[in-house]
């Protein structure tokens, strides 16, 4: 039900850049669509009622020098994590390059509406 | 000798980094030190032919850590990426003058190779994003590197539609990892063989084609790319449309399609099908076309549908446990295609932006007769028309050929006739613009014109002997064997990529 509602959110951020005529309201489209994303790469390590998957001494168990079964079973999923702040930190450098573009067409063409930017054709 | 993998990631992106600290008016070092940067690309992709191996970043061993794989089609592509960085950058060299900032731009143009490099050697999916995300990035701002009216829109553009179909790959691959367990590509193969195709994988698979179809630019995905490819400067032009939709469209393709998720007859047949329409669609839409560059971006859509044609039958070949005799010539007509043309349609651009730099227009309608003011930008265009048109014995026609016997050979009679029909189609588009740029008046307007000597000569030069002699590369066995075979044994293996990297040590 999560995954479907996260899908959802995707659709609706893909709709928004696909079929907006404002430049501003595209961005925030995409943008959407990335937090969906990420929502959803969160999504793959959650556990209900999980822990923190950092491990202490007593997590160790006392024979075999290993970490515990049952820790790694109830721990979060740490990847998806470092996933999602790797992409943040990658839609934060396209966002404010489509920004400034948004700005510098703006000062060209004094409108943000892609209607009126046409000058390429065929 | 053997050349640590990350030297192909970390040479251009340390570059890149000093580079804007010279400034503007430091900008001759500047351009000597980004040559220098392509220059030991080039060397280091051709001393790397033939070498094959995992690097381990950081010492973590693979799955843990990221690693980097050099097999034969990641050889194949870095050769393809560094011998057209080198012509593109050295062309950069005297075109790029008129602009400000021109650090800037060779900056961004080293984080675009390292970018295209980084896509193909990772070996890791999420790597692979980012990796595809430099290079994406860093062609954005480089399409609207002018900032003028024309170049900032198709650059939004360019952006929306890339920014997109980067979030469909992200997508996948965080499908791919909820399913397998693994990012690396051969443990999520290895997992993906034994658990087969659940509902969540094809779901993924579909969000990689459209996503990689995107950047690749393939025919209902191609919106942006004449736009995107005649807006910017003409060495970025020859970047983009001679490896950047290669590396991250096909190249990436290939590589999730053949060995992560393993061929099976409706990918071939998604593949072989996109591929067609390309090449029809986009030759009849090249025709029509006034602007000269926009008529070379649309037969970049065009000739990619060749490559991308010549991969998927041989997958369908495969899928359908026919010969594999025919199915590697059918992938290796694909690949040799793709060298050929990133070597041309490089050419190609990079001739249009030496007459546009002296004539002021792209326009063709108000050209005519510079064959005799511009000989050796005549001499070279007339070289790479030749090719990309498929006149024996220049590289094209070789390629085409191999397609065309792969086709027929496995029986699919029409196949072989849509290649050559749209061969006649671009020998067409082609005859266009020799008629219109180089024959005919010298309209009063552009009495005074003079060609510029000096990098950008010399870049074309360059190119125009790898036109003539690529056809070597099929016909010497040595050079085959060294080049090309490796890199078909990659994908006729297909998913038994997964136990080579494995085992590799």
């Amino acid at each position: 039900m999560l995954y479907a509602m996260c899908f959802f959110l995707f659709v609706i951020g893909l709709y928004c850049a696909l079929v907006k005529k404002n430049m501003v309201k595209i961005v925030i489209g995409i943008m959407i669509m990335e937090y969906a994303v990420d929502l959803f790469l969160i999504m793959l390590g959650y556990r209900a009622g999980g822990v923190a998957p950092i491990v202490g001494k007593d997590e160790f168990d006392a024979v075999s020098g290993m970490v515990k079964s049952s820790f790694i079973n109830a721990s979060v999923d740490p990847l998806p994590q470092a996933l999602v702040l790797t992409a943040i930190v990658i839609s934060l450098g396209s966002l404010s390059l489509m920004i400034s573009i948004c700005i510098r067409t703006y000062e060209k063409y004094g409108t943000f509406d892609i209607t009126e930017i046409r000058r390429l054709k065929g | 000798m053997i050349i640590p993998l990350p030297v192909f990631v970390a040479v251009p992106l340390v570059t890149a980094f000093f580079l804007p600290l010279l400034g503007d008016k430091r900008r001759f070092g500047a351009t000597i030190l980004a040559n220098i940067a392509t220059g030991v690309l080039l060397v280091a992709a051709i001393a790397t032919i033939g070498q094959s191996g995992v690097y381990q970043v950081g010492k973590w061993p693979i799955p843990l850590g990221i690693n980097l794989v050099m097999d034969g089609l990641s050889g194949l592509v870095i050769l393809a990426v560094s011998v057209v960085g080198f012509a593109a950058m050295l062309f950069s060299a005297g075109y790029m003058e008129r602009y400000t900032a021109k650090p800037k731009y060779l900056s961004l143009f080293l984080l675009m190779v390292a970018g295209m490099n980084g896509v193909v050697l990772s070996g890791d999916m999420f790597n692979l994003f980012v990796f595809l995300e430099v290079a994406s990035i860093a062609s954005y701002a480089l399409v609207g590197f002018g900032c003028e009216h024309e170049e900032l829109e198709a650059s939004f553009k360019y952006m929306v539609l890339g920014s997109v179909a980067s979030m469909f790959i992200l997508f996948g691959i965080g499908l791919v990892y909820g399913n397998t367990g693994s990012l690396n590509m051969a443990y999520a193969s290895r997992s993906i063989a034994e658990t087969g195709l659940t509902r969540g994988l094809v779901f993924a698979l579909g969000l990689f084609v459209a996503g990689f179809g995107l950047k690749a630019a393939l025919i209902p995905f191609h919106a942006w790319l004449p736009d995107a490819h005649s807006s910017a400067p003409a060495p970025i032009s020859a970047m983009l449309s001679g490896v950047l939709i290669k590396t991250l469209g096909v190249y990436a393709i290939t590589r999730v399609v053949f060995n992560v998720f393993g061929i099976s007859i409706q990918l071939g047949w998604v593949l072989l099908v996109l591929g067609v329409l390309s090449m029809v669609a986009g030759g009849f839409l090249a025709i029509g076309q006034a602007d000269i560059k926009r008529l070379m971006a649309y037969s970049s859509i065009s000739q990619l549908g060749y490559v991308v044609m010549g991969i998927g039958l041989g997958g369908l070949i495969i899928a359908q446990g026919g010969s594999t005799a025919w199915a590697s010539l059918a992938i290796l007509g694909g690949l040799f295609h793709l060298i050929n043309h990133a070597v041309y349609k490089s050419l190609l651009f990079l001739t249009s932006g030496s007459v546009e730099i002296s004539t002021g227009t792209r326009q063709m309608d108000r050209m005519g007769g510079l064959g005799k003011v511009l000989p050796i930008t005549r001499a070279t265009c007339t070289i790479a028309s030749a090719s990309i048109a498929g006149v024996p014995p220049f590289s094209g026609f070789w390629s085409k050929l191999i397609l065309v016997i792969a086709a027929v050979g496995a029986g699919y009679i029409w196949l072989g006739a849509i290649i050559v029909f749209v061969a006649v189609l671009t020998l067409i588009m082609y005859l266009k613009v020799q008629r219109y740029v180089f024959l005919g008046e010298l309209p009063e307007n552009l009495s005074g014109v003079e060609e510029r000597r000096g990098s950008m000569t010399c870049a074309m030069v360059v190119l125009a002997y790898l036109c003539v002699l690529m056809g070597l590369l099929l016909l010497v066995p040595d050079l085959k064997a060294a080049v090309l075979d490796p890199a078909v044994d990659v994908l006729v293996n297909g998913i038994s990529y997964s136990s080579r990297i494995i085992s590799m040590p």
